[in-house]
């Protein structure tokens, strides 16, 4: 391995600051050829979720393909959903031969904290085509409002 | 199959296709998790296409390659704001090379769950034919 010796040394404050910046060099360099900003930021818990909001509603977004209701166990306490359950895949059969088995089978939890105060009563959650959908209806008081200026 | 509870299930990546042929319209695609098995009469293939319903699907079965286009819709909002996007939402497709001569007719496709459920029954052998030689 070659070992450079920066001369002076200049700001590097150890020898890992100067590949840290060759790193972010790289990385940025790939991100454009890439031509794309997405770099997801997954916690590596499952399911990945998309969580939005509008002024109304937290929405809570997370792809279950094969998943029916009662696998699924879905909970609010206090500004927090609670998202559980197992996903199950049949067994294909006696006398089967696989060529492939991509698809996982297990159970999961997770937990998310909503940014703001919620209204726990009117949470709606619907599964379909394999897409829970979740809408969590803000608190009145965490809305924003507007002020008028006289 | 373990015996014993079952495991938990980790977060996975996407996969995008990788290069395929150029994409007409715009967007990403992705390669959907796929089940094939087979026992003596049929192959069973299962995909996992979430979001997918069954107009937006397309299954075709040419000379022995079987090709999967999953078509979605935008599920958000216009007025949504994101907070944090774990995952991508795009268009599915994948491409299976046949080995056994598949009987077209029979096939039989569906879609439940975001789940696809493929029956292609294998056609069946044709019967050996006894050929008489004439003398002379």
């Amino acid at each position: 391995m070659l070992i450079r010796r920066s001369f002076p040394n200049w700001g590097f404050r150890s020898t890992f600051d100067e590949i840290d910046r060759m790193r972010r060099d790289m990385d940025r360099l790939f991100d454009g050829l890439s031509g794309r900003y997405f770099r997801p930021v997954s916690s590596g818990v499952f399911p990945a979720v998309n969580l939005t909001e509008d002024k109304d509603n937290y929405y809570i977004r997370a792809e279950l393909p094969g998943m029916t209701a009662d696998d699924l166990n879905i909970s609010v306490i206090g500004s927090n959903l609670s998202l559980s359950g197992e996903r199950k895949i049949p067994a294909g059969g006696e006398q089967v031969r696989y060529h492939r088995r991509e698809r996982e089978a297990g159970n999961f939890s997770r937990v998310i904290g909503l940014p703001g105060d919620v209204n726990g009563d009117k949470v709606e959650a619907s599964l379909k085509n394999g897409i829970l959908t979740i809408v969590v209806p803000k608190a009145e008081k965490a809305k924003p409002k507007q002020i008028t200026i006289k | 199959m373990t015996t014993g509870e079952s495991k938990e299930l980790q977060a996975k990546q996407k996969t995008e296709v990788a290069a395929p042929a150029e994409q007409t319209v715009p967007g990403i695609v992705f390669t959907p998790a796929v089940d094939i098995f087979e026992n003596e009469k049929e192959i069973t293939l299962l995909a996992d296409l979430p979001g997918v319903k069954s107009d937006g699907l397309k299954i075709d079965l040419h000379e022995s390659v079987l090709t999967l286009t999953g078509e979605i819709e935008p599920f958000e909002n216009a007025d949504e704001e994101d907070i944090l996007i774990e995952y991508e939402v795009g268009r599915y497709f994948r491409q299976f090379t046949l080995s056994e001569t598949i009987d077209q007719n029979r096939i039989e496709a569906k879609l439940k769950d975001g789940v696809l459920r493929l029956a292609l029954p294998k056609a069946e052998k044709a019967l050996p034919k006894k050929i008489t030689v004439k003398a002379g």
